[in-house]
């Protein structure tokens, strides 16, 4: 596509990231979850995903799948810098999605966790995941992460011990609106990550496979009755 | 002699998340629920008394008085109504005090009703509620919890009995893969012995809670209610109710010393033993004559302890019926065909009066395909208060 010079000018300069290589994990269920990074066309199925989502008060998906939905179409035309996306899914069904953002060589952004299958700490795994992302392979200092749920908060804050510079405001101040903003160090990561990261790394091409045409699911628990293209 | 008491009406409502409910119209589902199962709500009129189980409504609901709650809203003045409280055996001596009002002769129609609403609090404060009923200066201020109790508990009988963390994960397959078809459980996931146990991922996906114990050791914390309705099978109101009376054969009950440190022996659960050997003098049985049980599975590891301590199994030696597939719906003898509390939930003061509805459900016949027990004659339940220190069993029989 010609890019014209107006919109050269409003596209964040492209920084070429290292890539996440995909992984397995077996859930509690015994289903198998491929966890890769998102392409260009996977864009439509994750919208189309995240969107029922965006009228649950409960648990704040609806803030999550708002701002998740945003994140995602910014990526899509280019108004959001060097963010990634990695997708879990079970048989090629989308079962849950993270968002972060690389902000320079020193600190990742983490941005959202969003949890379609519920039951199984898929967003448990797809979380440590972007974090093992931004220390592991992109080889960040640190990442700074905020919570809308109480859920996220027992989940991040509490169980990864997360160092909080709330107080260090503004000089420490998360590009989500400003909330207390706590901190994945690399120390802490290290003495954790045996315990929250997991995934068995090459997949086998077949099971590879089955995510590489990502389905939206037909139904939710967070949506009783809701039924897509019903 | 004291007249026959039998149940004649169930309800249950889905276990899981009701924190959006109140917790009188969580216990009224499922009384009403009973009522329609017995043979319709008019039947309310012929209640002679209403007793409510639950744990602690005061601490997670910041809600009291809870029996004089429901009869108003069930429309049911001038109805008695009593709560009684034991901890997460509530619901079991709840049923007990039904049975002792019907065999006194004060009444011939009792209401028992009990449930907990736990998710209106977070995780850890409803973990800190639970642990209040510890001792409160050995035990509760010394920061232990009974995840933490369970945990050590669970250490000394692997070193004692060769009991492995995958032995643990064996019984939590088996609850969920009984909780996965049953339509009231809050986990209806089944889960694999490879996913929790043997797989690369299982240490993570399956994650220690209290070492040794881990997430599929543990049960969930779950809001619910059930119910039952007791009649007297020797009056003439025995009639007015459409289903026919699963009797109470037996009740047992039994205490322990409040501080686990003053037993001799933590891995011998005195109370469970002599409650259930109560339960079987009354109802002139003896363990060999149960054709299945829903055992308190708070953790897995009591499951196994309350299968030898009722007399199932030697002491020791129930990890290895386990292995053997024994404890499944198909096997020797079924061990919490519901579910269980590992899989079903705990909502700890509604738990007793749920295992008394799985036991009525399966005399019934009226289990999900793939979880009827063949041809049951007696089911027993125990329920376990405290840290196994007052504890309720229950023996119904199929006459």
């Amino acid at each position: 596509m010609a890019i014209d010079e107006l919109e050269k000018k409003l596209r964040p300069p492209e920084v070429q990231l290292a890539p996440y290589p995909s992984k397995v994990i077996t859930l509690a269920s015994g289903e198998t979850m491929v966890v890769r990074e998102c392409r260009r066309e996977d864009v439509p199925a994750l919208l189309g995903t995240v969107y029922p989502l965006i009228e649950v008060a409960k648990d704040y998906y609806d803030v999550v799948a708002c701002r998740m939905y945003n994140e995602i179409l910014s990526w899509y035309r280019y108004r959001i810098a060097n963010m990634f996306t990695l997708v879990g899914s079970v048989n090629g069904e989308i079962a849950g999605i993270v968002t972060s953002r690389h902000v320079d060589s020193h600190l990742g952004m983490s941005l959202h966790t969003l949890t379609i299958k519920r039951g199984l700490r898929v967003g448990a795994q797809l979380f440590a995941a972007k974090m093992e992302h931004h220390l592991e392979f992109l080889k960040e200092d640190e990442v700074w992460i905020v919570a809308e749920s109480p859920i996220g908060f027992k989940r991040w804050m509490i169980e990864y011990e997360l160092e909080d510079r709330s107080s260090q405001y503004p000089a420490v101040r998360h590009e989500l609106g400003g909330v207390p903003t706590f901190v994945l160090t690399r120390k802490l990561w290290d003495a954790v990550k045996a315990v929250k990261n997991t995934g068995t790394r090459p997949v086998p091409p077949e099971v590879l496979k089955t995510a590489d045409k990502l389905k939206m699911p037909n139904e939710y628990v967070q949506l009783p009755g809701w039924k897509r293209n019903a | 002699m004291a007249p026959r008491v039998g149940i004649v009406g169930i309800g249950h409502c889905r276990f899981g998340n009701s924190s959006d409910y109140d917790l009188v119209d969580v216990i009224a589902y499922s009384a009403n629920a009973a009522f329609k199962d017995a043979g319709g709500l008019a039947l309310r009129k012929e209640v002679d008394q209403v007793i409510v189980g639950n744990m602690a409504s005061g601490l997670f609901n910041r809600e009291t008085a809870v029996a004089s709650a429901l009869v108003s809203r069930m429309d049911m003045e001038p109805c008695p109504a009593e709560l009684v409280e034991n901890g997460p055996a509530s619901g079991a001596s709840a049923i007990k005090m039904g049975y002792m009002a019907i065999a006194s002769g004060m009444a011939d129609v009792v209401l028992v009703a009990a449930g907990e609403v736990m998710r209106a609090v977070t995780g850890w404060e409803a973990t800190d509620i639970v642990a209040t009923m510890a001792h409160k200066e050995a035990e509760y201020n010394m920061g232990l919890t009974l995840p933490g109790f369970a945990g050590m508990v669970t250490r000394l009988y692997m070193e004692k009995y060769g009991l492995t963390e995958r032995d643990l994960a064996l019984v939590a397959v088996k609850d969920h893969a009984n909780g996965a078809k049953n339509i009231y459980s809050h986990v209806q996931l089944p889960v694999t012995i490879d996913a929790i146990a043997d797989g690369p991922s299982a240490g993570v996906v399956n994650n220690y809670v209290a070492e040794p114990l881990r997430m599929y050791s543990t049960c969930p914390v779950t809001d619910g209610s059930a119910a039952l309705i007791l009649v007297n099978m020797d009056s003439p109101k025995a009639k007015l109710f459409k289903k026919k009376p699963v009797r109470i054969a037996g009740i047992g009950s039994a205490t322990d010393t409040h501080v686990v440190h003053n037993r001799e022996d933590p891995l011998v659960l005195k109370a469970v033993k002599i409650s259930s050997d109560r339960a079987y003098k009354m109802a002139g049985i003896g363990p060999k004559d149960i054709s299945f049980a829903e055992l308190h599975d708070a953790f897995v590891i009591f499951e196994l302890m309350n299968s030898e301590e009722v007399g199932f199994f030697e002491r020791g030696t129930s990890f290895l019926a386990v292995r053997n597939h024994e404890t499944d719906i198909g096997g020797r003898l079924p061990i919490n065909p519901s579910g269980g509390l590992k899989a079903k939930g705990h909502p700890v003061g509604g738990t007793g009066v749920s295992q008394v509805f799985e036991l009525v459900r399966q005399l019934r016949g009226e289990a999900e395909e793939g979880r009827q027990v063949k041809d049951p004659k007696y089911g027993m339940a125990v329920n376990f208060g405290g840290f196994g220190n007052n504890v309720i069993t229950t023996i119904l029989a199929k006459d």
